[in-house]
This record gives structure tokens, sequence and C-alpha cells, in this order.
């Protein structure tokens, strides 16, 4: 694993680097308060699920920041999973999306209260619906970089999973289908690994070493890197994504990540104390750096904490989904 | 006159000229081969696919979210249950994105017994396939509404599960599918595949026309009095050969394709029923909740004082595979004398 690179990274003409830095910090602590808020709802019994990313922050933030964003073959196609509010803030979504989901309101804009927190859907900007049934997007997302080989330009379809999943034969799938010699395609394949499969560790599960060993054996250039590290997230996924634009073949990243309150409501969602806080640690260093003091932090942390708050009781209040809609878009002429 | 498996080579064809389809693959479509029944020679968008169905369903939905228009083939349908969560996914895309985003998609797969094809060859799909919402299904029993269907199929915005009788994509049809040459050896010569090397081999397609088979429109294939028989694919030709023999006994049988399962044809079946007051379905998946159950449970419900004698359903034997040896096949699901003796035995039915 490489070390952190902000001092290296500092290099860079400053004011950009700086700008940029702010800019994922800022996004990290939104999505937090996010998933905090999320939880939140959960246990005071404004909703009925809770899954989300808590602990994936410094890695989805910078995805979403380095995604082209768009509809259609032209623009990059995320197949996502259900820890990736921080991605969906980065492409500028507001939280109260997030929050209505939780509620699920008929104003839930990604699935119109039909669909648990976290199962993001936003055809404008390719993000496919995120479906419970873990790894399908493995198998989904070859067909979006089919597309897009076809259509030229330097649009790529991403796809996002965890570890446990790997085990699920569409992971097989995604490495076969992406590397065809008949038809490689520009698709990066990720895997954040949190090490955990609800109650079950990988440990007990899992004989390989690194999961991105599994895509060297198709020839697809693979890399393990620290996805808490908001900068080193940053930079790989940048040279990652610049080699499949160009080249347009497959790029595999394995990100080692925490999962800081479980897997989900169904585990309590209580904060875990022994797993690397990327935020935390991303905070000692942009105040040792001099960027930011603690206060300035704070004060951006209760910003948010009380924007999500007043967001969550506007949720809060808005009407349920009608009876009757349960027919509506089962096909699409119903649009 | 073409065969079922020329019928859809050609809407294939017409797809792939006119209605913008972009990838017709799966095992074994792509050239030499053209597909294990031949129905995907010589198109120009076909591709072989490594040999994983949830891949080629995978697949399929992230072309239709891509913006092409996929036209995906499990080969058999026997192979067809290990993607069934992802035909669930791709049933409830649309719904679940409360209406964000659609497939437009076509899956076709032969289905069925006829061919002694044992344990894994013979399954037909229609009973799970219509378990699953938000997909249109479809099964033509003649070449004409097979590429009829498939046109419509390939102008949908919608899933649709196109299910082929394996045993019927041999047998000519009756009637000229628009632009079809009139010789049936000259359409040979012009599309199908030599033996031996095909590597020059390019075919020559006729100027075929728009023929579009509306989704949800059954056909009434013969008129009659006494008695309703539904049925679709396989078992369809041997219904409209029972009745036809029934009507030399002087039993006057309406035999009704259903073509389209979902969405399907109930005005034609209750203005059928309310004429005859016996109905009989006729469909060879296995016995035990069962499409034609559906289609009973319906009758019951809506038409009760219009029947004379319970509705009634013949279908395959509850067991768990079609053996392979010929009394197996045979006693396993609906043959020509079953369906004969079951259209007798209600039209005499009295309380």
């Amino acid at each position: 694993m490489s070390r952190p690179r902000l001092i290296k990274e500092a290099s860079a003409p400053l004011q950009l680097e700086k700008e940029l830095l702010l800019r994922i910090h800022d996004l990290m602590v939104k999505t937090r308060v996010l998933e905090e808020r999320l939880i939140q709802m959960y246990k005071q019994g404004h909703g009925y699920f809770w899954i989300g990313g808590p602990g994936e922050e410094a890695f989805n933030v910078p995805l979403g920041l380095l995604m082209k964003k768009g509809q259609g073959p032209a623009y990059d196609y995320l197949h996502a999973h259900y820890r990736q509010s921080g991605t969906m803030l980065a492409l500028g979504e507001e939280p109260i999306g997030a929050l209505r989901q939780m509620k699920n309101t008929a104003t839930d804009p990604y699935s119109g209260g039909r669909n648990f927190a976290g199962h993001f859907s936003l055809r404008k900007y390719n993000v496919a619906p995120v479906s419970s049934p873990i790894e399908v997007q493995y198998a989904i997302a070859p067909g979006t970089a089919m597309v897009q080989k076809r259509h030229g330009g330097d649009g790529i379809t991403i796809v996002t999973g965890g570890d446990a999943g790997t085990a699920e034969g569409d992971f097989a799938s995604c490495l076969v289908w992406s590397s065809r010699p008949a038809n490689p395609l520009p698709i990066l394949i990720i895997v954040t690994n949190n090490k955990w499969g609800i109650s079950t560790s990988a440990e007990g599960q899992h004989g390989e070493q690194r999961i991105s060993d599994r895509a060297k054996a198709f020839g697809i250039q693979a890399k393990t890197i620290n996805g808490n590290d908001p900068i080193e997230a940053y930079t790989e996924l940048k040279e990652a994504m610049e080699y499949v634009r160009k080249e347009r073949k497959p790029y595999f990243i394995e990100a080692l990540v925490s999962r800081l309150y479980g897997h989900s409501s169904a585990s309590g969602a209580n904060f875990v104390g022994d797993e690397v806080d990327c935020l935390k640690q991303f905070e000692a260093r942009l105040a040792q750096d001099g960027l930011l003091t603690r206060q300035q932090m704070d004060d951006l942390r209760n910003r948010y904490t009380e924007d999500m708050a007043a967001a969550a009781r506007q949720a809060r209040d808005e009407p349920q989904p009608d009876p009757d809609s349960i027919w509506k878009h089962i096909y699409a002429e119903d649009k | 006159m073409a065969n079922m498996a020329q019928a859809i080579r050609m809407a294939l064809h017409y797809a792939e000229e006119n209605l913008g389809v972009t990838d017709i693959f799966g095992e074994d479509v792509g050239m030499p081969l053209g597909g294990v029944f031949t129905c995907t020679q010589g198109l120009k968008t076909t591709w072989n696919s490594p040999l994983d169905e949830r891949g080629i369903i995978g697949a399929a939905m992230g072309i239709a979210m891509g913006g092409g228009r996929p036209v995906a083939e499990i080969q058999f349908c026997d192979y067809v249950y290990n993607t069934i969560d992802l035909l669930k996914l791709a049933g409830n895309t649309c719904w679940s994105s409360n209406g964000d985003w659609n497939l437009p998609m076509v899956v076709r797969t032969p289905v069925g017994s006829g061919i002694r094809g044992s344990i894994y060859h013979s399954h037909s799909f229609d009973a799970t396939m219509t378990h699953i919402p938000g997909w249109k299904v479809v099964m033509p029993s003649t070449p004409l509404d097979a590429y009829g269907l498939l046109i419509t199929a390939c102008k949908e915005q919608n899933p649709v599960m196109f299910l082929e009788p394996k045993a019927l994509l041999r047998v000519k049809g009756e009637e000229r599918i628009p632009g079809e040459p009139d010789d049936d050896r000259a359409l040979s010569k012009m599309i199908d595949a030599p033996l031996g090397d095909r590597s020059q081999w390019k075919p020559q397609w006729p100027t075929l026309q728009e023929y579009a088979v509306p989704f949800g429109k059954g056909k009434l294939v013969r008129e009659g009095s006494q008695v309703t028989v539904v049925s679709y694919g396989r078992t369809l030709p041997l219904c409209a050969k029972a009745a036809a023999a029934l009507a030399d006994e002087g039993l006057s049988a309406e035999v009704i394709d259903l073509r389209s399962l979902w969405p399907y044809d109930w005005e034609l079946i209750k203005q059928s029923v309310q004429k005859t007051g016996r109905v009989l379905y006729v469909n060879e998946d296995t016995e035990v909740t069962n499409f034609g159950e559906h289609l009973v449970r319906r009758t019951v419900e809506e038409l009760f004082y219009s029947l004379l004698a319970p509705p009634r359903l013949l279908a395959g034997k509850f067991v768990p595979g079609i053996g392979l040896a010929d009394s197996l096949e045979m006693a396993s699901v609906p043959q020509q004398n079953d369906i004969t003796a079951a259209i007798r035995s209600l039209a005499a039915e009295q309380p």
C-alpha cells in the first residue's frame, strides 16, 4: 500500500490543490452528517431500515468528483452499491433526497418511497438503480461499457461493490466479460473492501490474498489502495480513469475501507470504535498542514448538522405515496 | 413458406435494419453456427458470448441502459433458471426507480418438448415467466406470428420474453411473411447458411416488410359453438387438429391461440366462453401453479354464470423432468390424443 501523499501533492499549484482538498473535506463532512442523520431517523422511527456508507467517504467522494457527469454513453455510468451517498453528494445531489428515501415519502427522488435508504437511481447522471441483491451490478455493467466502446469518446463505466459479494458469480462474470479478447471494455471495476459480510469476517471465507489478484488473472491492470486516504483515493482513481478513458480497457481497484456503523440497522447501526475513521484522520492532516483550524471544521460540521436536521424535519412532514400509485411505472409507457 | 426459425431470422434482420436493434447475442448465436436452431444465421449484429447466462441477461440489461437495443438468447430455457433474479430485476427496474429507467430488451429462448431433449432440453418456461411482473411474455405457434410478434418486441420500451416452441421451429407456415419469396427452396438458398465452410457466405435477404402483431391480442384459429379451447405454442396446432377431427363427429370446438401471455386477450376468451359455456386451457408446462390455473381462476370468478361445465386445464404432469424415452416424454406432456379426449370429455360433461 502506498503512503499518504499530502505533502507530495502540495507541490502542485497550491491554491488549486487547497481548493480541491477543502472541497473533498466539505463533501466528506456533509456525507458523514447525512449518514448520521439517516441513522438517527431510523432510530427515531422515521424509516424502516438504514444501510449506508459511513467509513467509505474518503473513497466515494473523490469517485463522484472525478466522474464525467451527464446522461448517455458519452458520459460515465455508475453501477453502484448501497454505500455511496458520498458519491451522490459529490455529483451534486441535495441530501434531502436521501432523507426523503429514508422516510419513504412520495417525494423520494430515487424510488418514490418504494426502496430502502441508499438505493439511489439517477438517470440524468447515468447512475443505474441500486438494488439490494449483492453484485448483480457486476453482471449488468459490461453492457453499458459495450455501448460506450461502440459509441467512441471517453465515457466509461464504473461498477462498485463490497468484498463479501465478490463470492457471487456475477463478480467473475464481470471479470470475464470485461476482458474478452474479442472486445475488451472501458470499465473501472471497483471493490470497496471492509473485510466484512454482515457478521462474517472475510478471513474465514476468502483464501485469495488480495481481491485485486483475481483481476490480474484476467490480464486486467489492478491495484489495492488505501481507501481511507482521500488523497490516495483521488490520485489512484484519477490515474485509473485516465487509463480506462484513453485505452478503452478494463482497470481494477480494490479500496480498503472501514465500516463505521456496521452492516446496516439490522446490526444496530452503532459506531464501531476500532476501525480507522477516514474523516478524523483527514481532519488531523488538514489541521497539521494548516489548511483548516479545528474551529473551522467544527463550525462546518455544526452547520451541516443543522441543515440536515431541518431537511429531515421537512421530509418527515411530506406525504406517503398514494396507494393507487402501486400500478404506476410497471411499464415505461405509463410515464 | 418459411419455417419459424427462418421467420425469426427475417424478423431480426428487419429489426436490425429498421428498428435499431444493436446486439443479437448469446451462446453460439454468431457465425459460424448462427444459433443451435439456426435462428440467427447471417445477421449483421450477432456475436458470440461467453458460456454465462447471467452474463448474457446482465449484458442485455446494461446495453439497454446504455441506449442500445439488445436481443439476447438463452440457448435453451432450461438454462435460464440461474438468471431468475436478474429477470426479476429487469422486470422491476422501471417500477423500483419510479419510472426513472426503462429497459428496451428482448430475450429469446426455445421452450418445451418435442425433440426428445430429455431433462434439460424439454422444459417449459411460461409458468415461471408469467410470475415475473414488468415483462411482456409472448409465444407464437406459427412462423408469421413469430415474425410479427418479434417485430413488436423489437419496438417495445420494456423487457420482452419471446418464447420459441422448439418443436415448431422447423414447421413451415401456411401464411406468407410479407416479402418472402414464393418458392421455399429459393428462400432457403437465400438465407440458410450452407453446410461446410461458411466463412465467405453472405445471406441475400428478401425485401421484407413490417408486419407487427400487437401484444395482448389473441387469434381466433377456428370458430366453434360448443367448447372453447385456449392454447399457445406447441400444443396449439394439436388443439386445432383435434377440433378439426372432432368436427367430423359433429362436435364444434372454438380454438384460440393466445400468442401473448402477458398482457393477454381476456376479451377474446370471455366472448368465446360466454358463447360456448365450456373452456379447456392447454399448455405443456407443469400443472401446479401453471399459467392456465390463473386463467381457470379468472374464468370461475368472472364467467361463472356463463359456464355449463367446470373450466378445465390440460397441462404437463407435475414431475421433475421430461424423461428421454419416447414413452416418458409422451406420458409427461399433452399429446394429440390427450387433447382430443379432453375436448370430447368436456363437451359431453353434464351436471
